[in-house]
């Protein structure tokens, strides 16, 4: 981690009346990385992510993101759509929202509505047809289509999204954020449901990205295959704390995780078992 | 001082009324998801009941109050029930799992079809009874404004606090209220755990329906007259405050309609009636701005 | 259900008539009180009066009814599974099927507008035809106008008729006040419409689902009693009178006087039809364009991000959209129209009172709309034909109309939940419709 962090996270407690589901937490994203923030069900992954996006207000903290041209933005003084507009700062989502009843096509569409709507200048282009929307639309169908033959899903195009098998519906909703242009990607559970092909597959999307495209991934996963394979970092919760933070190496070995995943004694077998070689 | 109390106590009776109606349209927004249209039709065929009810037992000879406001509170609660039954099983049950304005547009038709079914059959015209419960209590005087505090209002309310109490006992209490609430947080667990999950809707509807009857029947003796059109009017109000209290909560409805009783009341005395209507929409629409479920309802905490 | 329908196979004879029976003593309850007892004035004081013929005729008729509807039910449902099961054997030809499904509604519309068209011409003489289809057209309006909001947005508004009756209002003022002209007025009002429209949209952004639709409902009562009680302003229940009726580009539809009218300046004989088909062809011209404004919208941004809207509002967060916007355009827009409409209907009326915008006109134009299918704008056009034309058959027996009107929303409602025409044709398509996939 030489370079600066595209994402500063720090001291973010998030409260729900009583209940603590972010305790005190800080953590650097490091930029053109995939980082990987796991934990048991019910650690604070997805409240976590719900808070960087700007769906909640987190009770204490900052979230400062370095934007390439548009310098530190604070997240979390931001709503949930500046998040993806000014930050481009773009999530998917655990259960998967897609517009079912709209085609993949127009889902892809859909999140590129700004630079539309903004060429359509109120409708007006739009409804004379003029040059500048349509050329705009033109655009707006090729990123569309590029992303869909990248991700092997247009031959699915036209049909209704909601329509469509479970694992392509988890692609299509990452094509769909990648249509938002993206410098981080939030992805909450992108492998559930994948059986291994498809997660393989998933593997070889998320370098593809980090490494060619430039963007930077976080990560909520469960699948460790996933995990421990694409992560360049990881950082583990446990009810809303940081108990551990490093390379997937290190946190293999981390006994506070061991302990956390497995409970306290004799841990060390079948943590193997269940993270892997 | 005088004139508040009065419409303090005026206020109360009317928001009662909305309350014990808002109730229905609270139970069954609560377990089926929608709005019943018509439920404010159900309570104007009650109140046609209760008419011919009394205009019966008039013309048998029963004298006694007592005993004619119970027979007609029991065979308006029995057939009104039959007829929340029967909304039920024709009109929604057919649409269940379909979208979610199917069953909202069906209910708009069933209350046309009940408000002109009863025009058709009972006359479209004001149907007035001879006033059965006159007199009250004077409390107090001044500026030569009595206030008063007639028998129909401490029957209306000591009715409807007797109602709501073996009524949170019915739902907090009995195995009945554990399906009702069970089906309301997820029906299809409860209906993989055994429970007839048709049954406890028909039985919700009908539960309300009979509230709505008592309201029905409680209403006939305050105000003495009944037409086809009261059933809209009524509904309207005891939707809003079941809106106002929180869709889903039996106190909230109780509580949206004293509120709702109480500005009418208010209003009408000190400003202007005839914009007692606007207050309360206005009051509602301010409400919703602040808390969008309502005073009582749990805030829906946005699910990501 | 109860458990004799749901029992396997078909019901042997004694349990249709346990069903039948079971029925017809539900009929008996409910026909009680409502059938078998009345109360009639009688000298200032109620009777009751009873009805047993027609009771036992009722509940007669809901045994043997019930018996005969089951039998055909029966009937009809092994038939399509058989049915079901040939054509699933002949394997799925459901995606064509669906192609040639669109090819048809195409092919209806253009049949329909093509009737639109000639209306006036084949019933020249019959001011009855041309003024009901006027009617329907101003329905058709009414019902694409919320049809942004409710189908495509799918923001539920009970209270519609509250722009309509600005719209109205807004005409018949500017009219008999200021003696604006028809055409001056009509952007004018549209532009009013559209801010009430904000006016309702901005405190209800945060409401969802039955909220709001209860709020809506509120706002249609606020303004309509405002119209009843404010009658400085709007003339209160008496409603305004004498609304100047639109004219032929300046030329009136009036007797030949000393200015030249519609009549004399093309050298036509005066005759009052001329006014009701000019009339007809207005709203159609008003109709068709708001059919193609709101076609190409829905092509556009906004008209995905209303869709997108209405099928995930965080998801559609998630994408950057600023999801205020979008609803309060989806409000001002549908309002507009509903305002347009509403400027016509007091140029048509010549006279207007708050007993025109009732509830029950809110409640008609949402039931147009959906029960046309969600969206659907070819969907709006025939469940206006019905739900229209259903009270003007049904003039005969005028006492039973609105009853038959209720009955019809609840059976077309239970036959098609999802609307008469409730497929979604996508905005745009990656392969040439017919080709490709």
């Amino acid at each position: 981690m030489s370079h600066e962090p595209i994402l500063s996270v720090e001291r973010l407690s998030m409260r729900f009346g009583g209940l603590t589901a972010i305790d005190d937490l800080s953590l650097d994203v490091p930029a053109g990385k995939i980082t990987a923030v796991i934990g048991p069900n019910g650690a604070g992954k997805t409240t976590f992510f719900n808070c960087l996006t700007g769906f909640y207000k987190p009770t204490v903290g900052s979230v400062r993101l370095n934007h390439p041209q548009r310098g530190t933005l604070r997240l979390e003084t931001l709503a949930s759509y500046q998040v993806a507009r000014t930050a481009q700062v773009v999530r998917t989502f655990q259960n998967i929202r897609l517009f079912p009843r709209m085609t993949v096509l127009e889902n892809l569409i859909v999140a590129q509505h700004n630079r539309l709507q903004a060429a359509s200048a109120f409708s007006i282009a739009g409804l004379l047809g003029l040059p500048s929307y349509c050329q705009a639309e033109a655009r707006a169908m090729d990123k569309a289509v590029g992303w869909l033959k990248r991700l092997n899903l247009i031959d699915k195009a036209d049909n209704a999204a909601g329509d469509l098998p479970y694992g392509t519906q988890r692609r299509i909703e990452i094509a769909r954020a990648l249509c938002v242009d993206p410098i981080l990607l939030c992805l909450d559970e992108p492998a559930a449901g994948l059986n291994p092909r498809e997660s393989a597959e998933l593997n070889d999307l998320l370098m593809h990205l980090a490494n060619d495209e430039g963007i930077s991934i976080l990560l909520i996963e469960h699948d460790m295959s996933v995990v421990m394979r694409v992560s360049d970092h990881i950082c583990v919760l446990n009810y809303g704390r940081k108990i551990a933070e490093g390379s997937p190496l290190e946190i293999r070995n981390d006994r506070n995780v061991i302990k956390a995943y497995l409970g306290e004694e004799d841990a060390d077998e079948e943590l193997h078992a269940e993270v892997g070689p | 001082m005088a004139l508040a109390l009065q419409q303090l106590i005026n206020g109360l009776t009317l928001g009662a009324v909305y309350g014990l109606i808002a109730i229905g349209y609270t139970m069954v927004y609560g377990i089926i998801g929608m709005i019943n249209f018509a439920h404010g039709d159900i309570y104007m065929v009650s109140a046609f009941i209760a008419v011919s009810g009394f205009t019966l037992l008039a013309g048998l000879g029963v004298g006694s109050v007592p005993l004619a406001l119970v027979t007609v509170l029991l065979v308006s609660v029995l057939f009104t029930s039959v007829y929340g039954w029967a909304v039920e099983r024709t009109a929604y049950r057919p649409l269940r799992g379909s979208t979610r304005l199917a069953p909202l547009i069906s209910a708009i038709g069933m209350s046309i079809f009940l408000q002109n079914m009863v025009q058709l059959t009972q006359g479209a015209r004001v149907k007035p009874i001879p006033p059965m419960l006159t007199g009250g209590i004077d409390l107090f005087s001044s500026d030569g404004f009595t206030v008063r505090l007639a028998y129909s209002q401490i029957l209306i309310v000591v009715v409807t606090v007797a109602l709501m109490s073996g009524f949170t006992w019915l739902i907090t209490k009995t195995s009945f209220g554990r399906q009702q609430r069970s089906c309301e947080q997820d029906r299809t667990m409860t209906a993989l755990l055994g429970i007839d999950v048709d049954r406890t809707i028909s039985l919700t509807f009908m539960l309300g329906a009979a509230l709505a009857a008592v309201a029905g029947v409680m209403v006939t003796v305050y105000y003495g007259v009944v037409d086809f059109y009261i059933g809209f009017v009524a509904g309207i109000k005891a939707f809003t405050a079941a809106v106002l209290g929180g869709v889903g909560s039996l106190p909230g409805a109780m509580l949206g309609g004293l509120i709702i009783g109480l500005i009418e009341a208010f209003w009408s005395a000190y400003l202007a009636a005839e914009y007692k209507d606007v207050a309360t929409f206005s009051i509602l629409i301010l409400v919703l701005m602040f808390r969008p479920s309502g005073l009582l309802g749990r805030p829906e905490v946005e699910k990501v | 259900m109860s458990a004799l329908v749901s029992a396997a196979g078909a019901p042997t004879p004694a349990e249709r008539f346990r069903d039948a029976v079971g029925v017809a003593l539900v009929a008996l309850l409910l026909g009680v009180p409502m059938i078998g007892l009345t109360t009639v004035d009688q000298g200032g004081a109620l009777r009751v009066a009873t009805r047993w013929p027609t009771l036992l005729a009722f509940v007669a008729t809901a045994f043997f009814g019930r018996l005969v509807l089951r039998f055909v039910f029966d009937r009809l449902k092994k038939r399509r599974t058989a049915l079901e099961r040939a054509s699933g054997a002949a394997g799925a030809g459901s995606h064509s099927a669906s192609k040639s499904h669109g090819k048809i509604l195409v092919l209806v519309g253009w049949l329909a507008l093509g009737i639109a068209l000639a209306l006036p011409v084949v019933y020249a003489d019959n001011r009855y035809v041309v003024d009901t289809a006027t009617t329907v057209l101003i329905y058709v309006m009414l019902g694409w106008g919320l049809n942004v909001v409710v189908g495509l947005a799918g923001l539920l508004d009970l209270g519609y008729v509250a722009f309509y009756a600005v719209g109205a209002y807004s005409y018949a003022l500017l009219s008999t006040q200021f003696g604006w002209g028809f055409w001056q007025a009509l952007p004018v009002a549209g532009a009013i419409t559209a801010s009430f429209g904000l006016i309702l949209g901005w405190p209800t952004l945060r409401l969802r689902g039955d909220y709001l639709a209860i709020v809506t409902l509120g706002f249609g009562e606020i303004i309509r009693v405002i119209l009843v009680n404010w009658t400085a302003f709007s003339g209160g229940p008496n409603g305004i009178a004498s609304i100047p009726r639109p004219s032929f580009f300046g030329l009136p539809f009036k007797p030949p006087g000393d200015t030249p009218t519609f009549a004399s300046f093309f050298g036509l004989e005066y005759s009052p039809a001329q006014r009701i088909v000019f009339l007809y062809y207005l709203i159609l011209a008003l109709a068709l364009l708001t059919n193609l404004f709101v076609t190409r919208l829905r092509r556009l941004p906004v008209g995905r991000a209303w869709e997108a809207m209405r099928e995930d509002e965080i998801a559609c967060k998630a994408m950057g959209m600023n999801v205020t916007n979008v609803k309060l355009s989806a409000f001002a827009l549908g309002a507009m129209l509903g305002g347009f409409a509403g400027v016509f209907f007091a140029a048509r009326q010549g006279f207007i009172s708050p007993e025109s915008f009732t509830f029950n006109e809110s409640a008609i134009i949402l039931a147009i709309v959906v029960l046309g299918g969600m969206g659907s704008q070819l969907g709006v056009v025939l469940a206006s034909l019905v739900l229209v034309l259903l009270p003007e058959l049904g003039r005969d027996f005028a006492e039973y109309r609105m009853l038959l009107f209720g009955t019809a929303m609840i059976l077309i409602m239970i036959w098609k939940p999802a609307g008469i025409l409730s497929q979604r044709e996508p905005t745009l398509r990656y392969a040439a419709p017919g080709g490709g996939a």
